[in-house]
């Protein structure tokens, strides 16, 4: 086994019903493990871009690679470099506002961490942050000591930077 | 364009594939193809479990080389196709399975997809892991294309199964039908050209190579590379090894041929394997029963592979030279790049293979009248025709049949390779027949593996297929029995069959022929009358329960740790 470590994979496939499925099949029969996946419509229209992060080594992510081409509803699928590659998250998050201090210490580190509250109500602040994992991570260890009442993260999409891209010709 | 329902487009697709024989079991959920199959002159052949429709496609489609179809109904009926497409997926058949589904829309009835109806499976969920690809039809007008596709994808490539769910409802439907010529799929395009370059490289290391030694897999039978491989051997003077799915891609005969590898391979195989100092790998992926614990296997070889399928390449083992190509093409190509440079002389090497293989070679003895399997293997292929099509079920026989029943010629020798299908070799066998009808078949059995499907001894009466079953009947799940006793100390479970039928008596309850003989000499001529008999012919020999395969490299052991008993 070589070093394990976190790799990005996006993919572009059709965009139907079971694809989903035969992807994540795949991942599940293979023994490789899916980090977090997400999955939205591009253009044109039938397609769908993926975006898999995989903790392995070397050898199982060139296997990855290499059976995720041999699906059939899979038309591209590509490595992003990690240092040439933007990858962000968001996550939903519902805290405890018990009281008025609570509240404003919650809206004073959201600030820091440009979050934003769209939700609130006597008793609970909801705030969507993005960012790298990291980030989210950290807002999340944050917001523990008042009480996370939900919380909801969307998993890695990335995009390589600059004109490098992954798409259909 | 003309105006069809689904069950008639998908017949007419079909006609259009060149298909003439299909294997099935009719049920609620298929009716309407089967309706206009009747007057369609396509052949059905009515088998009676739809595991053997699935295994007699598969053994169609390796005897001919082209695709085998099996159909079933919705629910049962298709998840008993599933050992079966599991089977061909393992082994890169192209079988082309065809299942009812209950209704994809239905007014004022739960007769429907994802409302639990009668006989319901999810198919496509049950057999993603095991197809090439799968549909669903959602629209009757989907049907021609998708025939199409399936056809193309089930063939090309590196060949495998691909199933078609056909929701009853849609099979009534009428729709414009459009029957292209055309293909196109966005995420399939199969590589088959060798890179020139690769091809260059792997050329050199052969001249090269001091002791070279050709592994060839499955992957030379299907794109039917036998005779480039063996121009090419004859050229470099290297020997050949093959895999259990190779047997029979060079005849086995050949003074370079050095038989199977693995953990029942030969002795000649897997010594000089270990020695080579370039493996030259075609057409296999290196499954665990060949190549014996990986650390182990030819560490001081540079090894080339060339295979279709990328997803081969460095998964089990670490490749110096990759080729992602067809095989004949591949084999082809490095052939032209050598033709001028090779001297295909005596080399030292050839002349250690020559004396390895006398060294190794497999006398058996012959115990006078004693039923032994090495000999009954040796004796059977002196009696049947040397283009005869021998299957084989899964366990002990298929091992004896690996090492000393010899084959020329390859698509003549079907066993279930990866999957280890017991109850495989007899409907294979079926499947075979009905390919090449004036080819004598064979299926080389045990008893615990006939039992697993032999009620379709009722389908070569009725539609009148005659091949012939070998039982090496030992009462025993023998190969389970010889690991019990080499490695848990003779202590037997589950392994006794106490109740086999009389198979004789069996086969003539279903109007075949049955004997049982108790000397060679009997054996023989059961045989030599089987080869005349047009009628399905079970001979039942019954063998010792203590006998072992060897020689045996234990599981997880490297193939230099060969046991002889």
């Amino acid at each position: 086994m070589g070093e394990q470590g976190i790799h990005i994979i996006a993919a572009i496939v059709e965009h139907k019903p079971g694809v989903l499925y035969r992807v994540s099949n795949m991942f599940r029969r293979r023994n490789f493990n899916i980090e977090s996946i997400s999955v939205g419509p591009i253009e044109p229209g039938n397609l769908a871009r993926m975006t898999i992060t995989v903790n392995g080594d070397e050898k199982t992510i060139e296997q990855v690679i290499k059976q995720m081409a041999k699906l059939i509803d899979v038309i591209k699928v590509s490595r992003l470099d990690p240092a040439n590659t933007v990858t962000r998250e968001m996550a939903l998050i519902k805290v405890h506002s018990a009281n008025t201090r609570t509240r404003s210490d919650i809206i004073n580190y959201a600030n820091i961490f440009r979050a934003r509250v769209i939700d609130v109500s006597q008793e609970s602040l909801m705030m969507e942050v993005t960012g790298d994992s990291e980030k989210i991570d950290a807002f999340i260890d944050l917001m523990k000591p008042f009480g996370v009442k939900e919380l909801s993260r969307t998993g890695i999409t990335a995009l390589s930077r600059g004109m490098k891209s992954v798409r259909i010709e | 364009m003309a105006i069809m329902t689904g069950a008639e487009a998908l017949i007419e697709a079909l006609k259009r594939q060149k298909v003439d024989v299909i294997f099935g079991i009719i049920g609620g959920a298929t009716l309407p193809i089967y309706d206009v199959l009747l007057d369609s002159g396509i052949r059905h052949i009515l088998v009676r479990h739809e595991q053997c429709a699935a295994h007699a496609a598969d053994g169609y489609a390796r005897a001919l080389g082209r695709p085998g179809i099996c159909m079933a109904t919705s629910g049962p009926g298709a998840t008993n196709l599933v050992t079966g497409i599991a089977n061909a997926y393992m082994d890169s058949s192209p079988v082309i399975a065809l299942t009812g589904q209950v209704n994809r829309f239905s007014a004022n009835t739960a007769y429907m997809v994802g409302r639990d109806a009668f006989q319901e499976a999810d198919i496509i969920g049950i057999t993603t892991p095991i197809t090439k690809f799968n549909y669903q039809v959602t629209s009757a007008s989907e049907i021609p294309r998708i025939v199409k596709e399936a056809f193309y994808i089930a063939t090309s490539g590196r060949p495998g199964p691909v199933l078609i769910d056909l929701p009853k409802d849609l099979q009534v439907e009428k729709a414009e039908m459009e029957f292209s010529e055309q293909v196109q799929i966005g995420g399939y395009r199969p590589v088959t050209d060798p890179h020139p370059l690769q091809v260059k490289r792997a050329a050199s290391l052969l001249l090269d190579a001091e002791r070279p030694v050709v592994l060839a897999g499955g992957g030379v039978i299907l794109s039917n590379a036998s005779s480039e491989l063996l121009t090419l051997i004859e050229l470099l003077m290297a020997p050949v090894a093959t895999t259990l799915m190779g047997k029979g891609c060079i005849p086995e005969n050949h003074p370079l041929a050095l038989g199977c590898i693995g953990m029942h391979g030969s002795h000649a195989a897997n010594r000089l394997i270990l020695d080579a100092d370039v493996l030259f790998a075609v057409g296999t992926r290196f499954s665990d029963r060949s190549t014996g614990t990986l650390n182990t296997f030819c560490p001081d070889a540079k090894i080339i592979h060339v295979d279709i399928d990328a997803a081969e390449i460095g998964k089990n083992v670490d490749i110096d030279l990759p080729i992602v190509a067809d095989a004949k093409k591949a084999l082809k190509a490095i052939h032209t790049v050598i033709t001028n440079r090779a001297t295909g002389k005596e080399t030292k090497w050839a002349n250690k293979v020559k004396e390895v293989k006398e060294y190794c070679k497999d006398e058996v003895e012959s115990a006078g009248e004693e039923l032994k399997p090495p000999l009954l293997m040796k004796e059977l292929r002196k009696l049947i025709p040397e283009d005869t099509i021998a299957t084989t079920e899964v366990g002990q026989n298929q091992m004896w049949a690996s090492l000393y029943f010899k084959v020329y010629k390859p698509r003549t020798f079907i066993s279930s390779g990866g999957l280890g299908t017991m109850g495989f070799g007899f409907p294979a066998a079926i499947g075979a027949k009905v390919a090449c009808p004036d080819k004598f078949v064979v299926d080389i059995a045990g008893d615990g593996s006939f039992i697993m499907t032999g009620q379709d001894l009722a389908t070569t009466v009725a539609e009148d297929i005659p091949v012939t079953v070998i039982v090496l009947n030992n009462s025993t799940l023998g190969m389970v029995a010889q690991w019990q006793r080499l490695f848990y100390g003779r202590r037997y479970i589950s392994v006794n069959l106490a109740g086999i039928p009389d198979f004789a008596k069996w086969a003539d309850a279903f109007g075949a022929r049955g004997v049982r003989v108790s000397s060679i000499s009997e054996f023989r001529k059961s045989v030599k009358e089987a080869v005349k008999a047009d009628v399905t012919t079970v001979i039942d020999v019954p063998i010792s329960p203590e006998e072992d395969v060897f020689p045996m490299v234990p599981a997880g052991k490297s193939l230099k740790e060969m046991i002889d008993g």
